[in-house]
C-alpha cells in the first residue's frame, strides 16, 4: 500500500526565559518554569485517525456536545489579604517595606489612591536598569505615555510601542490600562491578538469595576469576564482582587518579569467596584442602589483593607491618619486654587502642533483669527485666556 | 401584462468611445513613459514625464526600468537599508504581498521587520501609531484603500491628533500607510474606491497620491521621512501598466508641491494619481478639436494642499475618481485660484463596476463641458 506522507501536529514544550538577577523574587514566589507550548510537525502515515488542520491542535471526538461557558464559577480571583487586612497564605507576602513603597513614588497613606493603582506601580517599579513605559518627561521610573482616558484606541497603539521596546532589545515592557467596557471595543480584540501573534512583551491591565458609566457588566458581556478571553487569543491570564494591593503587586511584578523574559503578553482583569459616580456629570443613583454603595464603601474598601494591614504591622497609626488627612486636604485645595487662577491657553495654540511644521492654510487660517479678535475681540473672554 | 417583470434595464447609457482610442495611441510623440500592455482600451493615452528634476538638479545615478510596484519595492528596500527601526507589516506582506510590493524584503531583512499581522485593519494602523511614538519607522500596508475604513477612528482619531493632544510632547510621525487605490476596471465595490475626500478632510495627517513609478518613489520616500502620520495611496492600475527609469538610489519629491505638466491659458485642468494621464489626453484633444489651451496640474498632495500652486486662469477643472456628491476637494481648491474665481466646474469620472468607459474620454462630453466653461 502506498504510504502517504502525512504530518502530525504534536506539541512541543519550550522553556521561558530566565529571571535576571535583579528581579530576584523570595524564593517561594518564583512559579514553576514557565512554558510555552508550540506546534511542531512530525511526519507520520495516513493509516492514523489524526487531525491535521493547520487551524487547531485538537484530537477527534464522535460525540456532539457544545462547550458550555462557565460564567457560575469562573476563573478563581487571586488575593493575599483577607478583608481586614491579614495576610492570608504567608508563602505569598512579598514582603514589601515601608520604605519600598515611598521608594517607587507611592504613598500609602494617601486616601486619594486606589490599591490598584498603588499596587500597580510598586509591581512595575524597577530595579536597575529597568524601566516599563514609554519615554516620557517624568520624574519617576515610569514613563506614561499620552492616552486620551483609558481609551481602548490606544490598545493596538501600546502593542505596536510593546514591539518596539522587543526588538530594541531594551528589556522593557509596556502596561496598559482600560475598563471592562472598553474591553468590549474592537480596538482590544485587535491589541490582544496582535500582542499574541506578534509575541510582545506587555501587560494588559484590565479594571473591571462592574460599571461602564452606567452600563452593569451583564449587559457588557455574557462570558466570564475579560479574563477568559485571555486564553482564546492564547494570552497568560490571571484574574486578582483589584482591592487588594499586595496582590496586584504580585501579580504585576511576576507578568512583567515574564513579558520581557519570554517575550509575551500577559493579561490581568483586577476585580474591584466603582463606588464614586463616573463623573462630575453623573449621578450614579440613577441607575444602582446607594446600598450597594455602601457596603463596598463601609465594608469592603480598599483603602481601609491597606491601612488595616499597616496598622497591623505597626507601621500606621490613628494620629498619623488624622495628621495626613489634614495635610492632603490642604494640598489640593492649594492645587485646585492655583488651577483656578490659571488663564486658559492662548487661542493661537489651536493652530500649532497639528502638523510638525504648520503648514501654510493653518498658519493663513492663524492671521485671520488674530484678525478677526483685533476687530471684533470685545465680544470675547479674551480675559480668560493668555494673550 | 400584470403581474409580469419588466426586463432589466441599465441605468445609465453606456457611452462610446469616439474616436477609436487606437488612432490617438499611434499619433502621439514617443513617451519616457510607456505603457507595455495597454489593454485597457478607454485609457491608450501613455504618459510623458520629463526628466526628473529636483531643485533645478536633474536626478541622477543609476537608474533601472521599474513599473510601479518595483518603485514602491525600490522605496522600501533603500528605507530598510539606511533605516534600521524601520518595520513593514501589513496582511500578506510577508510573501512579497498581493500587489507584489514587497517582495524579497522579509528574506533580505529578517522576519521581525517584514512581518503579517492578523486580518484587522484597526490593529495594523493601531499597532503601527504604537510603533511611531517609540520613534521607529512604520510602514503599514492596507490591502486596498476599500478596507482602510475600519482603520479610520485610528487614523483620523489617533495618529492624525497624537502630537495636537499631547502639545508635541509625543507624535507618531514615523508612521507611513500605503494603500493600492482607484479603480481598475474589474474591481468592484471593494477593490476600487478612491477614498482620498474622506481624508482630506481631518487636519494631522498627510495624503499623497503619485502619478507614476518615478513619482511614486521618491514621494513614498518623502512620506516616509516626513514627520507627520501620512497616507499613500498607490494607482493600482498603473502597478504594472506604468514603467519609467527609476533612480535605484533613493531620492526625495518634496511633499505639498503641485506639478505644472502643461502650461496653458485658457483653463487648468487639475487632477491626481492615474487620472493625470487622461486630463492630459483631455489637453491634447481639447488643443486639436478645440483651440483650447489648457494649463495641467499634478496636485501630488492632496493633504495639505500646494496653496502656491498658480492659476493663470479663472476657470479651472478637476477631476477626480470619486462619486461625484462630496467628493471633490473643490471647495478647497478654490484657494488656489484667485479670489475673484468665476466658475468652478466638477467634472467627475464615473468609472462603472462593470464598464471601463471614461466620461471625458468622449470626445462629445469634453467639446460638451469645454465650451460651455470657456462661453
Amino acid at each position: 500500500m502506498h504510504r502517504t506522507r502525512c504530518v502530525r501536529v504534536t506539541p512541543v514544550v519550550l522553556r521561558g526565559g530566565d529571571m535576571s538577577e535583579s528581579d530576584a523574587l523570595p524564593p517561594h514566589l518564583v512559579l514553576s518554569s514557565p512554558q510555552r507550548v508550540l506546534r511542531q510537525q512530525q511526519e507520520f502515515t495516513s493509516l492514523e485517525e489524526k487531525p491535521q488542520f493547520p487551524g487547531a491542535s485538537a484530537d477527534f471526538v464522535d460525540k456532539l456536545d457544545f462547550i458550555q461557558p462557565n460564567v457560575i464559577s469562573g476563573i478563581p480571583i487571586y488575593r493575599v489579604m483577607d478583608r481586614q487586612g491579614q495576610i492570608i497564605n504567608p508563602d505569598e507576602d512579598p514582603q514589601v517595606s515601608a520604605r519600598r513603597w515611598q521608594d517607587c513614588g507611592v504613598e500609602p497613606r494617601s486616601h486619594l489612591l486606589h490599591p490598584t493603582h498603588a499596587g500597580l506601580s510598586s509591581g512595575l517599579c524597577p530595579t536597575a536598569g529597568h524601566t516599563a513605559g514609554q519615554d516620557a518627561p517624568s520624574s519617576g521610573p515610569i514613563s506614561p505615555a499620552p492616552c486620551t482616558n483609558p481609551s481602548p484606541a490606544t490598545l493596538p497603539a501600546a502593542v505596536g510601542a510593546a514591539y518596539a521596546f522587543k526588538r530594541d532589545n531594551a528589556s522593557r515592557a509596556v502596561i496598559c490600562y482600560f475598563g471592562e467596557g472598553a474591553a468590549s471595543e474592537g480596538d482590544a480584540h485587535a491589541g490582544f491578538n496582535f500582542a499574541a501573534t506578534l509575541e510582545c512583551p506587555i501587560l494588559f491591565f484590565c479594571r473591571n469595576n462592574g460599571y461602564a458609566i452606567s452600563t452593569p457588566t451583564s449587559e457588557q458581556y455574557r462570558g466570564d469576564g475579560i479574563a477568559a478571553r485571555g486564553p482564546g487569543y492564547g494570552i497568560m491570564s490571571i484574574r486578582v482582587d483589584g482591592n487588594d494591593v499586595l496582590a496586584v503587586y504580585n501579580a504585576t511584578r511576576e507578568a512583567r518579569r515574564r513579558a520581557i523574559a519570554e517575550n509575551q503578553p500577559f493579561l490581568i482583569e483586577a476585580m474591584t467596584y466603582r463606588i464614586g459616580h463616573h463623573s462630575t456629570s453623573d449621578d450614579s443613583s440613577a441607575y444602582r442602589s446607594v446600598d450597594e454603595v455602601n457596603y463596598w464603601d463601609k465594608q469592603d474598601h480598599p483603602i481601609s483593607r491597606l491601612r488595616h494591614h499597616m496598622v497591623g504591622r505597626g507601621w500606621w497609626d490613628e494620629e498619623q491618619e488624622k495628621s495626613w488627612r489634614k495635610k492632603s486636604r490642604k494640598r489640593v485645595m492649594e492645587a485646585f486654587e492655583q488651577a483656578e487662577r490659571k488663564l486658559k491657553p492662548s487661542p493661537q495654540h489651536l493652530f500649532s502642533d497639528v502638523y510638525c511644521e504648520m503648514p501654510s492654510h493653518l498658519q493663513k487660517q492663524q492671521e485671520a483669527l488674530a484678525r478677526h479678535l483685533r476687530l471684533y475681540g470685545e465680544h470675547y473672554p479674551l480675559e480668560h485666556f493668555e494673550k | 401584462m400584470p403581474g409580469s417583470c419588466s426586463p432589466l434595464r441599465f441605468p445609465y447609457p453606456l457611452l462610446h468611445l469616439h474616436p477609436p482610442p487606437s488612432a490617438l495611441f499611434h499619433s502621439l510623440p514617443s513617451p519616457l513613459l510607456h505603457f507595455p500592455h495597454p489593454p485597457f482600451h478607454h485609457f491608450p493615452h501613455p504618459p510623458y514625464t520629463a526628466p526628473l528634476r529636483l531643485n533645478n538638479v536633474s536626478v541622477a545615478g543609476q537608474t533601472q526600468k521599474m513599473n510601479l510596484f518595483q518603485s514602491i519595492t525600490s522605496a522600501l528596500d533603500n528605507t530598510l537599508s539606511r533605516d534600521p527601526t524601520a518595520v513593514i507589516f501589513g496582511e500578506d506582506v510577508a510573501f512579497g504581498g498581493v500587489f507584489r510590493c514587497t517582495v524579497g524584503l522579509r528574506d533580505k531583512y529578517g522576519k521581525d521587520r517584514v512581518f503579517n499581522t492578523p486580518l484587522c485593519e484597526q490593529g495594523i494602523v493601531g499597532f503601527g501609531i504604537g510603533v511611531a511614538v517609540t520613534g521607529a519607522t512604520a510602514i503599514a500596508e492596507i490591502q486596498f484603500a476599500d478596507y482602510i475604513f475600519p482603520a479610520f477612528d485610528q487614523i483620523v482619531n489617533e495618529a492624525a491628533k497624537y502630537r495636537y493632544r499631547s502639545g508635541d510632547l509625543f507624535n507618531c510621525g514615523s508612521l507611513t500607510i500605503r494603500a493600492p487605490w482607484g479603480c481598475v476596471g474589474h474591481g468592484g465595490l471593494y477593490h476600487s474606491q478612491s477614498p482620498e475626500a474622506f481624508f482630506a478632510h481631518c487636519p494631522g495627517i498627510k495624503v499623497v497620491i503619485p502619478r507614476s513609478p518615478l513619482q511614486a518613489k521618491g514621494l513614498l520616500l518623502s512620506c516616509i521621512e516626513d514627520k507627520n502620520p501620512c497616507i499613500f495611496f498607490e494607482p493600482k492600475i498603473l502597478y504594472r501598466a506604468a514603467v519609467e527609469q527609476v533612480p535605484v538610489e533613493p531620492y526625495y519629491i518634496p511633499l505639498s508641491q503641485a506639478e505644472v505638466l502643461q502650461e496653458g491659458s485658457d483653463v487648468t485642468l487639475v487632477a491626481w494619481g492615474t487620472q493625470v494621464h487622461v486630463i492630459r489626453e483631455v489637453a491634447t484633444m481639447a488643443q486639436e478639436k478645440l483651440g483650447v489651451s489648457c494649463e495641467v496640474i499634478d496636485l501630488k498632495t492632496i493633504l495639505p494642499w500646494d496653496t502656491e500652486a498658480v492659476c493663470k486662469v479663472n476657470r479651472m477643472l478637476e477631476n477626480h475618481f470619486s462619486p461625484h456628491v462630496s467628493g471633490s476637494l473643490s471647495p478647497l481648491l478654490a484657494s488656489i485660484g484667485p479670489w475673484n474665481l468665476v466658475g468652478i466646474i466638477f467634472v467627475c469620472v464615473i468609472f462603472l463596476c462593470h464598464s471601463m468607459v471614461t466620461v471625458l474620454s468622449n470626445y462629445r462630453w469634453v467639446k460638451t463641458f469645454v465650451t460651455w466653461l470657456i462661453c
